[in-house]
Order: C-alpha cells, then structure tokens, then sequence
C-alpha cells in the first residue's frame, strides 16, 4: 500500500481497565502519556488531538479532545472531539488519520476514556420523549442485554448454536486475557461455571454479558516520513479505518430502536449493516478475511462474538459455531480472536474500547503481546458496533 | 388514584382498536413505526407526503428473551419486580420488525423464533393521572398458519 494512503502507529498506550471510581480524565492522561512514551515523542510535538467523548461525566466528557490536551498541558495543539458511540474511538483515529493524509499535520494523539457506572447502561438524564433511547427503556425495559439475547436465540433457532458454544467463547477469551496486564478480569473459568452463572436476559447468563468498565486508550499516529525520521522504519501501519453507516432499510432490529426500517418497498442490501462495515475496510485496504492474522471483535455478548466470525468474513453465515468448535479462533488456531480477550475480560470503557482493539492490534503485530501473542502476526482487523447507526473498523498491517 | 388509561407516550398506539399507528410515505410506499410525517428516510425518495396507518395486529416472533433483573429508570418497575418477556415481532405486509414485552402470564418457555403473535394492550405502571398503557406481544390460541 503506498505511503500516502497510509499512516503510522508510533506508540499506543492503555491505563488499566477496571472499576477504579476516579475522574475519567485521569485514565485519559495516563494512557496519553503511556503513549508518547511508547512513540519517543514529547507531548510538545503533537500537533493535533483527537478526543472520543464520554456522555456520562458532565462537560469535560462532551470536549474529551479539549479536556485532555489542558490536562497535558496546553500547547496550542488543534484539537477534535467526537461522539460515535461505541466507535467514539475509531471515529476519533478517523479524525486524525484524515488530517495526516491531507497533510495538515504530522503527528496526532487520539485518546478516550471512560468512568462508568455499576450495572445497566442507562439513558442520560431526564425525560426525552423524542430519544428512542429514553423510550426503549420507559416503554419496553429494553437493556442492552435485551438486544444481545435475541441475537442469541436467534442464533439458537437458525443455525443450532446451543448454550455450551456461547460458554466456551467465554471460556476462550478468558483464557486469552489471563496474562493481558490491562484486562479487569484475569480468572481462567470452566463451561460449567459460566452456565451455573445466573440468567440476565435468556439465554444469556451474567459471565457472558460484558461489564461495564473505568479504562483509557491513546494511540500516536503520524505520517509515514515522520515515523522514518523517529527511527522507526517498520511500524504497524493503519491501512484503513471504517466508520460506515446502515444503508436503508436497515432490517435487523439495533439499539436503542423499537422497531426496523421497512422492507416493504425497497429491498435491504446484500450485507448487513454489521457486515458492512468491514467489508468496507477490507476494501480499503484491498484485502480480504482470507489476509487475517488475528480479529479484535467487539463481544458485548459471548453470543454476540460468533455472529462477529460471519460478520468479518471469517467463515460462512451459520458456520460461527464449528469455526469455534475447531479451536480456529483460540491462539494457536488458523484465526485468533480478540487475543486480548475481549470485552469479555476487558467490559466496555466506551470511548477507549475502539481505541484498545487498536492497542492490542499492535502490539500483536510487533510481537510485543506477552503471553498472548499470535505468533508471526502481520494483518490485524477490528471491528466494534454500537447505538444510532454507528460502527467501526479498522485494518492494520507490519 | 384516577380512573383513566392512557397510552404511556402518545402517538405510538390506539388502545382502543389496538393497533400500533405508522405512517406511510405517499411516494414510495414504505412503511414507518414510528410514523415519519416530514421527509422520507428512503434516500432515493424526495416525498413530504405521508399517510397515517394502522400496522398487522398478528405477527410471528423473529426472536425473543426476558428481563431476569429489573432495569434501570426511566423504566417503571413494579414493586417487588416481576420479571418479564420481551419479543421481536415481523410483521409480513410492512416488513418490519417490532419489539414489544410479551402478555403477562407468558414466560420465554411459551415462546418460539416463528410463533405467531397478536398485539394487545396493557397496564405498564399507574401514576397519579391513571394507568399508563403499553402495546404487548401476546400468543395466538389458534394460530392461522400460513
């Protein structure tokens, strides 16, 4: 791929996810500078931030760009912030990417973090009756959890997935985060445990239902001429970043909506939205599935992780559950997914998630990811869908 | 306590027929629940233009699940809480899918990907104007199998 389509990792950076009750601000920064650290760059050199905003923390989360270029220290840097929901990080490396290749600057942080609350997502404060988030749950008590399980059983009742796959894709990834220094959840666990687990929304039990988590991510991104004159002559490069829309009609049922687009007078398109959205990364970066050495999906539900296998190409619509079976995507199979393991032993950190699947990408890439490491790893893709229509993914390659 | 029942948002169903109320588009023909009243979300339609409907009362589940936990506000949740299932619902003539909390009385056990299903309408909370109501998703007894 040539150079001016690309740009450079030059250091990524994470603070510890978990449930450590400070202000989200403080993970930011300490990812940020975990980050330049990694890239071997002052913080006075970056020319452009690019923040993934938080929308439960008050003003300083609406302005996360903002926020975190005054907790390192104005420098007159320029500076974004962007909310995508789920893909709030990947949109934010799309910010910054785009200002690279157009050659308004060099060097960009990006950087999310999230302080989250105990149990159940919830709607921002007070009554919004023209917000379908609001109304999903005052009308219907829809969770997110709610979503997840029809998928769930409608993997059951179209492809016979039974309840012991969707264990054992939690049994995996806990083991891939055993040795994940910034995983929450660092405990191998049996099939028999997580199905002793209590049932949240069936046939989805509490150990397979991601957790809601305090974390921070940051990646350095920098054109390619800058990452050679830092010494860095074969960084893990970003080959492509989608951030998709649904094409009309959207005909599977999303959060936060009640109900799909009709059918009823134009045809949905060949892929699913969540399909889409790779696929238009893939071609991008004018590769396909068949290029992959690992996936970072976003498993919000261990079910959730074998529609992720269909959805990017790894196998055809209704094989998820053999391609698990196999052990392909346990490390040491044909395609490991999320080595990191996931957000099933990670929970989500918002604006940081997209940001850490990035993380891990490279340090998988550059042989770095101890005691989880896909070996001779050189093509990474992630892949993240979240509220309102929004998704991402991102291609990286050494 | 008042005596009235009213649809806990309106607009989105009549309570007395029942039937969910939708919109559709005077150009192109598609079908909206919620009702759309001002452009068309179909990108290659340009219409203003809509009709008011009345969606299928009968549908068949596309999939379903429950509420073990309570969730959180602005949910209404009985006290103690009682669990609840909860179905999406296709319904054939609008090609759209909608989700809704099935009858009280009907857990996820009562319930099949393909079973066929009818609107009803029921009490969601009461506050101090009456009862609130919502659409729910309830099994057919004698299903008209296609």
């Amino acid at each position: 791929m040539p150079d001016d389509k690309r740009v450079a990792i030059l250091g990524v950076g994470m603070h510890p996810w978990g449930k450590w009750g400070r202000n989200f601000v403080e993970y930011g920064v300490a990812a940020a500078r975990a980050a330049l650290d990694d890239a071997g760059i002052p913080w006075t050199d970056v020319e452009y931030v690019a923040g993934a905003d938080t929308i439960r923390n008050g003003y300083p989360g609406f302005i996360a760009g903002a926020t975190f270029a005054q907790a390192l220290g104005w420098t007159g840097a320029r500076v974004s912030s962007c909310y995508a929901a789920c893909a709030s990080g990947a949109a934010a490396i799309a910010n910054a990417r785009a200002q690279i290749l157009a050659g308004l600057c060099e060097v960009a942080l990006v950087v999310g973090a999230d302080t989250t609350p105990k149990g159940f997502f919830k709607p921002v404060g007070g009554e919004r009756r023209d917000d379908p988030d609001w109304l999903r749950f005052h009308l219907l008590g829809a969770t997110n959890p709610t979503y997840f399980a029809l998928y769930a059983r409608r993997r059951m009742a179209m492809y016979g997935a039974t309840e012991q796959d969707f264990a054992q894709v939690k049994v995996k990834n806990a083991l891939h985060g055993l040795a994940n220094p910034n995983a929450r959840y660092r405990k191998e666990v049996t099939i028999e445990e997580v199905l002793a687990s209590p049932v949240v929304a069936d046939p989805l039990r509490l150990l397979e239902i991601c957790a809601t988590s305090d974390g921070g991510a940051a990646v350095i991104l920098c054109s390619m001429d800058y990452a050679k004159r830092h010494g860095a002559a074969n960084p893990v490069t970003v080959n492509a970043v989608s951030t998709v829309t649904p094409t009309f009609p959207n005909a599977v049922i999303e959060m936060p909506n009640f109900a799909t687009d009709s059918s009823s007078s134009v045809q949905p398109g060949e892929r699913t939205f969540k399909a889409s959205i790779t696929q238009a990364a893939y071609e991008e970066a004018g590769i396909g599935p068949e290029d992959l050495s690992l996936a970072e999906v976003y498993d919000l539900s261990s079910a959730l992780e074998l529609d992720w296998y269909e959805d990017i190409g790894l196998c055809a619509e209704g094989d998820a559950e053999k391609l698990l079976r196999e052990g392909a995507t346990t490390i040491g199979g044909r395609i490991p997914v999320n080595p990191s393991g996931g957000l099933s032993s990670f929970g989500e950190a918002i604006p940081a998630q997209a940001i850490a699947q990035v993380c891990e990408s490279v340090w998988q890439l550059r042989g770095e990811a101890t005691g989880r490491q896909v070996e001779g790893a050189k093509v990474a893709v992630t892949a993240n869908q979240g509220l309102f229509g929004h998704g991402s993914s991102v291609i990286l390659a050494r | 306590m008042g005596g009235e029942m009213i649809p806990a948002v309106e607009g989105f169903f009549d309570p007395s027929i029942p039937a969910l109320l939708g919109s559709r588009c005077l150009g192109c023909a598609t079908v909206f629940f919620p009702a759309e009243e001002t452009w068309c979300r179909n990108p290659r339609c340009n219409s203003t233009e809509f009709e008011a409907i009345e969606l299928s009362r009968r549908g068949r589940i596309w999939s379903y699940t429950d509420a073990q936990y309570q969730p959180p506000e602005p949910y209404v949740a009985a006290d103690p809480y009682v669990p609840f299932a909860l179905c999406a619902v296709e319904l054939a003539a609008e090609g759209i899918v909608v989700l809704g909390q099935v009858a009280p009385g009907y857990g996820v056990d009562d319930l099949e990907v393909g079973m066929e299903v009818e609107l009803v309408v029921d009490v969601l909370y009461r506050d101090d104007d009456g009862d609130k109501l919502v659409w729910k998703w309830q099994p057919v007894k004698e299903s008209t199998d296609a």
